[in-house]
């Protein structure tokens, strides 16, 4: 079977192998050790990391459509967001009657609006099923229509970044406006239970960080699964030589599409675990800033690699929080430092670095005494 | 034998579902008709009503000096270019004219390019195996497995085109020759029945050049082979039956002796070079 392949692969199994040992590693420091203890993770560090993994998840699409397909989308955070705001209208129907205006099925912004009755795409959103369908299929499906547009035209290279970048920027303007009847600026918040469990509780957390993990593992795995088989070599192909991929009668632009569309349903798988640990979402997820940093953490972790977007990800994301700890004004000139530093010492990023000493290794054993 | 029997016979395979190579029509002779051609660019004519025949199996050179139109002919062809009037037949049955690209690429008309384009990130085994003659659409793609069959058939190009050291080195090490090989070998996984092939000696050596004009004679008879070329010495080496472009027309036609005393000929091309 294609999608298990990767399975039997060195680098798949060292990447899972890596990751769930993290997950129990984490779990087990949470729920036994003591709460004095220096080892001991709390609740909030858990999901803290749980959130480093949702952009970990959103990092491997995005190097899926970059680094393998050569498209750099500035807008994945619009997919992203997507997902979060599918997630999101879920969580404020499970709220009820425990709002602060008590309506049963009104959420409260729209009680707040004198709105009278529910909009009719907020229909169906009170069932998790068919939530978690959605999270699959409103970015899916933007993308397809989107992609098709573009792909079809034969937009590519920088000109496809731009409309990407417009495309997130158009969305983030029209979710702002209270009228679209997604919460305006304030976006959807004060969530109380996902599928009957408190959100606020440690267990729960804990539960979402793992499933987090479980998700990156298997968009891990899928992504893994496309770029190894014969159409991800394709993909590389359209990636380099884009009309001599069409004269080999492929149709360029459907492999695209496929691709974009996959990565477009993984951003919103990450958007939708991102939305319940951290309690929010709103207009801001769509901003043009937020795109264009995921790019950042892929280039940095290095791309084409999958497991260097995951790298790049955690990484920044880990620096950002400290960085923003102890001096917030200098993150943005931090990250951008960085940025820098690394397109020019390290062009192929984090995995390049890797992938270099693995290499000096194979060449000549015991190179790394001579140098060290 | 009841019709059930029949049908539960495993080793049979249905007329009906065994996949037609190229269906394409040359009982008539010609592999590929081009009549009245035009095409102009911004009111500059490239192409000016040009009539070309190409029969079944032909090893056809095609020369002409800068800007004669030699490869936007190619580009009409593959369906790069649409031409403002004219018409361009596939055999008897297919009108090159309503399709595209890829629609051209499978029905069996392979392009080379004047500059080798393989791709440099794959190996090349990879390379052969994306251009190999299959089922291109996404699932297929996706789900597609390496079979014996045809990774026999990848190892017999590769032996044809002398790359077989080569076979998992990734194409962008390899020489500008051996490129221009790799991508000849490309264009014969996909089964063509027509090959145009632009240019595919510029920059090679003495020897390489040997070995391409080899390959290429052994090529003609299964395969119709147009050659665009510059260089007059390897189009003698290799020519059959030339034909001379200028001004986006056919100028002459013929073998290379009748056109290179061709009068016209010498004096818009042959005579600076001989």
């Amino acid at each position: 079977m294609w999608l298990t392949r990767p399975l039997q692969e060195r680098s798949t199994q060292i990447f899972l192998g890596v990751l769930f040992a993290a997950l129990v590693v984490v779990t087990f420091l949470h729920l036994f050790m003591p709460e004095d203890s220096a080892l001991h993770v709390s609740a909030y560090t858990v999901t803290l990391l749980g959130k480093y993994l949702c952009y970990a998840l959103l990092a491997v699409a995005v190097d899926l459509v970059w680094g393998y397909l050569g498209i750099l989308s500035l807008g994945h955070g619009a997919f992203f967001a997507l997902g979060g705001y599918a997630m999101g209208m879920y969580l404020m129907r499970q709220i009820g009657d425990r709002g602060v205006y008590g309506d049963p099925v009104l959420p409260d912004f729209m009680v707040f609006l004198n709105w009278q009755e529910l909009p009719w795409y907020w229909q169906g959103f009170d069932m998790a099923w068919f939530a978690f369908i959605m999270v699959l299929l409103a970015p899916g499906l933007l993308a397809l229509v989107f992609g098709f547009l573009a792909f079809r035209s034969r937009v590519t290279g920088v000109y496809l970044s731009i409309i990407t970048q417009a495309l997130t920027f158009a969305l983030m303007l029209a979710f702002f406006r209270n009228e679209m009847g997604f919460g305006g600026n304030n976006g959807l918040t004060d969530f109380k239970d996902i599928l009957g469990f408190d959100l606020r509780s440690d267990a729960t957390r804990l539960g979402l960080f793992l499933a987090t993990g479980i998700a990156l593992a298997v968009g891990y795995v899928v992504c893994r699964a496309i770029v190894t088989s014969k159409l991800g070599r394709v993909s590389v192909a359209c990636r380099d030589a884009e009309a001599r991929t069409r004269f080999l009668g492929y149709r360029v632009e459907r492999v695209q599409l496929f691709v974009f569309v996959v990565s477009a349903m993984l951003a919103g798988v990450a958007g939708a675990l991102y939305v319940p640990q951290v309690g929010i979402i709103n207009p801001s997820e769509f901003s043009p800033l937020f795109s264009i940093e995921i790019v950042v953490w892929v280039a940095l972790g290095g791309r084409a690699t999958l497991y260097g977007a995951v790298i790049g990800a955690i990484l920044v994301n880990y620096a950002k929080t400290v960085f923003t700890g102890i001096m917030p004004d200098a993150w943005l000139f931090a990250l951008g430092a960085l940025f820098v530093l690394v397109t020019v010492f390290l062009p192929k990023g984090i995995a390049g670095l890797l992938q270099k000493r693995r290499q000096k290794d194979d060449d000549q054993p015991g190179a790394q005494e001579a140098t060290a | 034998m009841s019709i059930f029997e029949q049908l539960a016979n495993r080793d049979q395979v249905f007329e009906f579902l065994t996949p037609v190579a190229s269906p394409v029509d040359v009982r008539h002779g010609p592999i590929l008709y081009m009549e009245d051609v035009s095409v102009s660019f911004d009111g500059f004519k490239a192409i000016n009503n040009l009539n070309l025949t190409i029969d079944d199996g032909e090893l056809r050179c095609i020369i002409g000096p800068n800007g004669a139109g030699k490869t936007t002919m190619m580009d009409i062809i593959t369906g790069k270019t649409r031409p403002d009037t004219g018409s361009v037949w596939f055999g008897s049955r297919h009108n090159l004219l309503r399709m595209n690209e890829p629609d051209i690429a499978t029905l069996g008309i392979g392009r080379k390019f004047q500059k080798p384009t393989v791709f440099e990130a794959l190996t090349v085994f990879e390379n052969l195996e994306l251009a190999m003659a299959a089922d291109k659409r996404i699932l297929p793609t996706l789900t597609a497995i390496m079979t014996a069959e045809y990774r026999d058939r990848i190892d017999e190009i590769l032996e044809m085109i002398g790359l077989q050291a080569l076979r998992d080195k990734p194409a962008g090490i390899l020489s500008h020759g051996q490129k221009q090989w790799l991508e000849i070998g490309m264009l014969l996984m996909q089964k063509p029945r027509l090959l145009l092939v632009d240019e595919p000696v510029a920059g090679m050596t003495e020897q390489e050049m040997e070995r391409t004009a080899e390959l290429l004679t052994s090529l003609a008879g299964k395969q119709s082979v147009v050659v665009v070329e510059h260089d007059m010495g390897f189009v003698r080496s290799i020519a059959r039956k030339v034909t001379v472009l200028h001004q986006g027309s056919v100028l002459a036609e013929g073998t290379m002796d009748q056109v290179s005393n061709d009068p016209e000929v010498i004096k818009v091309y042959l005579g600076e070079e001989e």
